[in-house]
């Protein structure tokens, strides 16, 4: 019956994204519709396929639902891939202008890639590594099933939608401008939709969980998943210019328009790439160091404090404009304050090792792990110095602050995630190992070195670039011009650009490790969850 | 009084005043005597049901209990 249900509504919305593509007034709102109508039919055929055929009725409460960790931990890799290499293709661009090859114009040119590569690797890697290991951790530590049985797949397949909506939209144009919520209102319509089964997964597991407390890894997540539920709401306040095309207009506008987008922005860094990522360190650290976390109550603790702290800071973003004083340095003060909970959790991840510190020099996954507990440290360190006003004069619209995020994106998000999947895929595919622990320490080399390229020639050129725009002769006029910061730049724009071709190349052998991981590792002949149970 | 105002002194005051106790209060209760022995349960979490949910009934869920 329910079959049937699926069948109509799939039916409707193939049509109704047909008749939208008939009546689309822009190329991206067409292409978008397109790709909407496609997978509804597909998805229509599926369910066709599968209508009043025998159903195969197995109890599966006794064993963990893994499928859709395994399609999330694929998903990761290769949208990290496709993160990380446009990355380094407008890395190549801004040092050479001829990338933005002419026959590309409009599509394939830096402004169109640059927020293809920041949702690409935000919200395609990052969002679905945030999403499998949750659905693992909670599973694993509330002692129960998922919640919703397909509920998850859906999740699953309808984010991916997402990201390719997004995506193909950005290229050909479909942008509201906000920074990390370029999405227009379709797409974010069908993200909201998505994220609130999301959360129905998630909370459900936890409801019934078979553990009395629910783990600190846990509350990291959740707070994670309604945070970003309710930043995304009120942000993408908006109401389309028509509903037969991608261009909406935003509800708030002048000073209340930008202190929501950095509310909004600034907590996309805490709780989605803090918070989130927290949640794998608190699950995946104690783990790989096969003991459990140094102090539980500095978690509690940690947790509280980020919670209450981090949703202040958002005005940082906007000193020096029309934003009132108070705002800014109150938005200031949190993020000063914000040392204290991000270096007691650093503290608290780091000394998870103490009394396994050998691990260190044997085990180049756990190796991994502490380094991105160090980046942690190191950009949650930056990040408050920059946002003190004078600071901030200084760094505000260099290269600095690019520096900033990518050493907390690939240092601390980044190497957490490679952690965490160096240790789910042996277990997921039931392998006894890792197929190779010298291309892990390969990895964790050139990554590292990579980000230390990045990060050391975006100190160098932002501080330069910041000092060159403020320097006055004796007269008071401003000594250079923008051009002459921009051809000062390239060396170090050059070193970048090879910071991002190591780490890419560290995340491709990755990929091939974790490939021939599954393919040739020797199989584990204990009862897993991927063995049906007696 | 208009609602923004009313709500901002609201905000300001009370709520305020609140969270804060909240926070504070939080901070102490984490540090109550005997909580490093009730901590060491959940801490333990992670270490035990990594193949499979906990049983729900039958013998295993009696052996457990």
């Amino acid at each position: 019956m329910t079959n049937y249900i699926k069948l109509l509504v799939l039916g409707v919305v193939a049509f109704f994204a047909l008749v939208a593509a008939n009546y689309a007034r822009d190329l991206a709102y067409l292409v978008n519709a397109l790709t909407i109508a496609l997978a509804a039919a597909g998805l229509f055929l599926w369910t066709l396929r599968q209508t009043d055929e025998p159903v195969n009725q197995t109890d599966l409460s006794g064993e963990y639902m893994d499928g859709v960790v395994r399609a999330g931990v694929i998903a990761t890799c290769l949208w990290g891939v496709v993160g990380f290499l446009v990355g380094t293709f407008i890395a190549f661009q801004l040092a050479f202008p001829a990338l933005n090859f002419e026959f590309l114009q409009g599509i394939g040119n830096f402004g169109r890639l640059r927020p293809l590569h920041t949702s690409a690797v935000i919200f395609a890697f990052g969002g679905n590594a945030l999403i499998c290991t949750s659905f693992y951790v909670v599973q694993r530590t509330s002692a129960a099933r998922l919640w919703g049985g397909n509920t998850a797949w859906f999740v699953f397949w309808g984010y991916q939608l997402f990201i390719v909506l997004a995506a193909s939209g950005y290229l050909l144009g479909a942008t509201q401008s906000k920074e990390y919520a370029e999405p227009e209102w379709y797409v974010d319509l069908w993200l909201t939709v998505v994220w609130l089964s999301y959360l129905a997964v998630f909370v459900g597991t936890i409801v019934k969980r078979k553990e009395r407390h629910i783990y600190v890894a846990n509350w990291f997540y959740l707070s994670f998943i309604i945070t970003v539920a309710m930043l995304h709401v009120v942000n993408n306040l908006s109401i389309p210019v028509s509903i037969w095309g991608s261009k909406s207009v935003q509800v708030f506008s002048g000073v209340q328009d930008a202190m929501t987008q950095w509310w909004y922005g600034h907590n996309a860094v805490g709780f989605f790439l803090t918070a989130g990522f927290l949640g794998m360190m608190y699950y995946f650290v104690p783990k790989q160091a096969e003991r459990p976390v140094y102090s539980y109550k500095l978690s509690i603790i940690h947790f509280w404090a980020l919670i209450f702290l981090y949703i202040w800071a958002g005005p940082h973003h906007l000193h020096y404009t029309a934003l009132p004083d108070w705002a800014a340095t109150l938005g200031m003060v949190f993020s000063i304050i914000l040392w204290m909970p991000s270096w007691g959790g650093m503290i608290n991840g780091l000394m998870t090792l103490s009394g396994a510190w050998d691990k260190l020099r044997t085990d180049p996954v756990i190796r991994m792990m502490v380094i991105s507990i160090g980046f942690y440290g190191m950009s949650t360190f930056e990040g408050p110095m920059m946002s003190i006003r004078a600071v901030n004069s200084l760094s505000h619209y260099t290269d600095w602050t690019i520096g900033h995020v990518h050493s907390g994106a690939l240092g601390w998000n980044g190497m957490v995630t490679f952690g965490a999947l160096y240790f789910l895929v042996p277990r997921l595919w039931n392998r006894e190992r890792l197929y190779s622990l010298s291309l892990v320490n390969w990895h964790f080399w050139l990554a590292t070195i990579g980000i230390v390229l990045y990060a050391a020639s975006m100190w160098v050129t932002g501080i330069m670039e910041g000092l060159m725009w403020r320097e006055v002769d004796a007269n008071g006029f401003l000594v250079n011009s923008f051009a002459d910061t921009v051809s000062a730049k390239l060396p170090m724009y050059i070193v970048r650009g090879l910071g991002g071709v190591m780490f890419l190349s560290g995340a491709i052998i990755m990929c091939y490790n974790l490939y021939m991981t599954v393919r040739r590792s020797p199989v584990l002949d204990t009862a897993n969850s991927v063995v049906p149970a007696e | 009084m208009e609602t923004y105002s009313l709500l901002r002194e609201f905000a300001d005051s009370w709520m305020l005043l609140a969270l804060f106790i909240f926070f504070v209060g939080l901070i102490f209760w984490v540090f109550r005597p005997g909580a490093t022995k009730a901590y060491s349960e959940p801490a333990g979490i992670p270490f035990r049901h990594e193949d499979k949910p906990a049983p729900t009934n039958g013998a295993d869920a009696e052996k457990e209990a």
